[in-house]
């Protein structure tokens, strides 16, 4: 669990984020949507400790990270994993050394060990075989699989994504939400998961929190979040012209 | 102003590049492989280029004093010099900007533009001791590099010198010892250890803190390069001026 409480974060003299407060839940996938701009990275990287908010304190279970020193951040950072929006793979390292290199990193196991725990996880991700390639010679949606695993393979109790799925097919962009999904429910981890992807928000929005221009102004979950009449959120959601079409037949139907 | 930001950011670069240390194990391997790809990587261009213009010393220099005044042997005596003063450190470190600097900048650079070094500070290592300190240690190798190029130049001098006729082998290698101070070679180390401090340090810094995409990164490198030669020339001057005036 994550608990955010009143955080503010500028840059200059503009305020990004302006006061948010709100729980993220363990074994949930948790989601920030909201327009391009309106703060949805600015606040990941602030829950990953990335940029330091003015105001306002974020705790893991009941520990303020503002409170730690830096060895605990350390040990808390060792339980975080992060799929980032490109990737972020290693392009020097093998597929192997890139999902290895949490454990060689944080683990005394000896290779062997780190090896298995590797296969297990890229078998996880739907990956065998590719373990020599380096990141050059994959595909983009295997990229971020492989990016997920390295984000798991030191089983985390945390997961943050920033936009797992853009610049997929659908196809694969569904494969990779559902693979979000059933790691944080099979592991019993935090997920958080910055989209604008509509089909995210239907598929594995548990918990959603709504941003705008640095405010939270809805949270709900995906069944809630077609029944508001949140003026900001429907403009949101109804954006999309298909979503719109939908609700149409809908209303007409009523 | 921004001057002043830059000048604060690098050295901020550089004392959070000495702390927060890299598991030693893995540490270990980086440096080897810094070791491998800027020292060992560089010795072909470095033997090549030291060859031909210790050749080209050599010649110039005997072309250029035909009075028969002048003894023979100071076409040894001042191709010595000149690759032992000059050419070696100063202008293979510059030749190296080129070479290992846009190497540097344009690797760190690319890692920052696609989140790699984000991914690092997430897991809670510390990037700049990971990504600039084997780095620097690797570069500790960089005065073995200048000692070959000296070597390889006076060769080179000796055999253009030698085979195109205009000296003899005698003659060459009494100018070699002629007159031979011990403290310009102290000289050449010490400005060799400062280059190569700056040849690790300052493409480091111009990777890490670039903003923007792959366009960026191309512009980083040649930015690189600028402020390294820089850099080492007024280096050079600052040194030269201590040392030996
Ligand atoms: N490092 C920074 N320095 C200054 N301003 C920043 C920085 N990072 C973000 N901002 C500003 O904060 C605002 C919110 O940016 P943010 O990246 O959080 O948007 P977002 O909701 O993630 O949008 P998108 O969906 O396009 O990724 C933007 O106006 C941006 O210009
Ligand atoms: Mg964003």
């Amino acid at each position: 669990m994550i608990k955010v409480e009143n955080i503010k974060k500028s840059f200059g003299d503009e305020e990004i984020l302006k006061g948010i407060s709100t729980v993220f839940e363990k074994g949930k996938t948790n989601l920030i949507i909201g327009q391009s701009g309106s703060g949805k990275t600015v606040m990941l990287k602030c829950l990953l400790g990335l940029f330091k908010p003015e105001e306002g304190f974020i705790f893991y279970e009941n520990e303020a990270i503002q409170n730690m020193d830096d060895e605990q951040q350390r040990t808390l950072r060792e339980e975080i994993g992060m799929l980032f929006q490109g990737g972020a793979l290693f392009d020097s390292m093998t597929i192997e050394e890139n999902v290895m290199f949490p454990l060689r990193m944080f683990t005394k196991n000896k290779k062997s060990e780190m090896l298995e725990r590797v296969n297990e996880v890229l078998e996880r991700v739907n990956l065998g075989g590719v373990n020599k390639k380096y990141p050059s010679e994959i595909s983009g949606g295997m990229q971020k699989r492989v990016s997920i695993a390295r984000a798991i393979v030191n089983k985390p109790k945390y997961l943050f994504c920033d936009e797992p799925n853009s610049g997929l097919d659908p196809k694969t962009a569904t494969v990779i939400d559902n693979l979000i999904q059933e790691i944080t429910h099979e592991y019993d981890i935090t997920t958080v998961v910055v989209t604008h992807d509509m089909n995210s928000v239907m598929e594995i929005g548990e918990n959603i929190v709504f941003l705008k221009n640095g405010i939270l102004v809805w949270q709900g979950n995906n069944k809630e979040i077609f029944s508001t009449d949140n003026q900001d959120v429907t403009d949101f959601v109804y954006s999309s012209d298909l979503f719109k079409k939908i609700r149409d037949i809908q209303l007409k139907e009523q | 102003m921004a001057y002043l930001e830059d000048i604060g950011s690098y050295f901020l670069m550089l004392k959070r590049t000495f702390g927060g240390f890299t598991k030693r194990s893995v540490l270990k391997e980086l440096i080897f492989k810094e070791i491998d790809d800027l020292i060992i990587g560089s010795l072909p261009i470095v033997i090549f280029i030291s060859f031909f213009v210790g050749g080209v010393i050599a010649i110039q220099t005997a072309l250029n004093v035909d009075n028969p005044i002048i003894p023979k042997s100071l076409i040894g005596y001042a191709t010595r010099q000149s690759i032992i003063l000059e050419f070696a450190p100063t202008f293979m470190s510059i030749i190296m900007a080129g070479k290992v600097g846009s190497f540097i900048t344009s690797s760190i650079g690319s890692m920052r533009v696609t989140e790699q070094i984000d991914a690092l500070e997430v897991m809670g290592i510390n990037s700049l001791n990971y990504l600039v300190f084997p780095k620097i240690i690797a570069l500790l190798f960089f005065p073995f590099v200048i000692a070959l190029s000296m070597f390889i130049g006076i060769t080179g001098g000796l055999l253009a010198g030698v085979y195109g006729g205009f000296t003899t082998y005698t003659d060459f290698t009494a100018g070699l010892q002629d007159s031979f101070n011990s403290f310009h070679l102290v000289y050449a180390f010490i400005k060799t250890f400062v280059f190569a401090f700056i040849l690790a340090t300052v493409p480091s810094w111009q990777g890490y803190y670039m903003k923007g995409g792959a366009l960026e990164v191309g512009k980083a490198s040649t930015n690189s390069f600028v402020w390294t030669s820089v850099l080492i020339i007024l280096a050079n001057f600052i040194i030269t001026q201590l040392l030996l005036s």
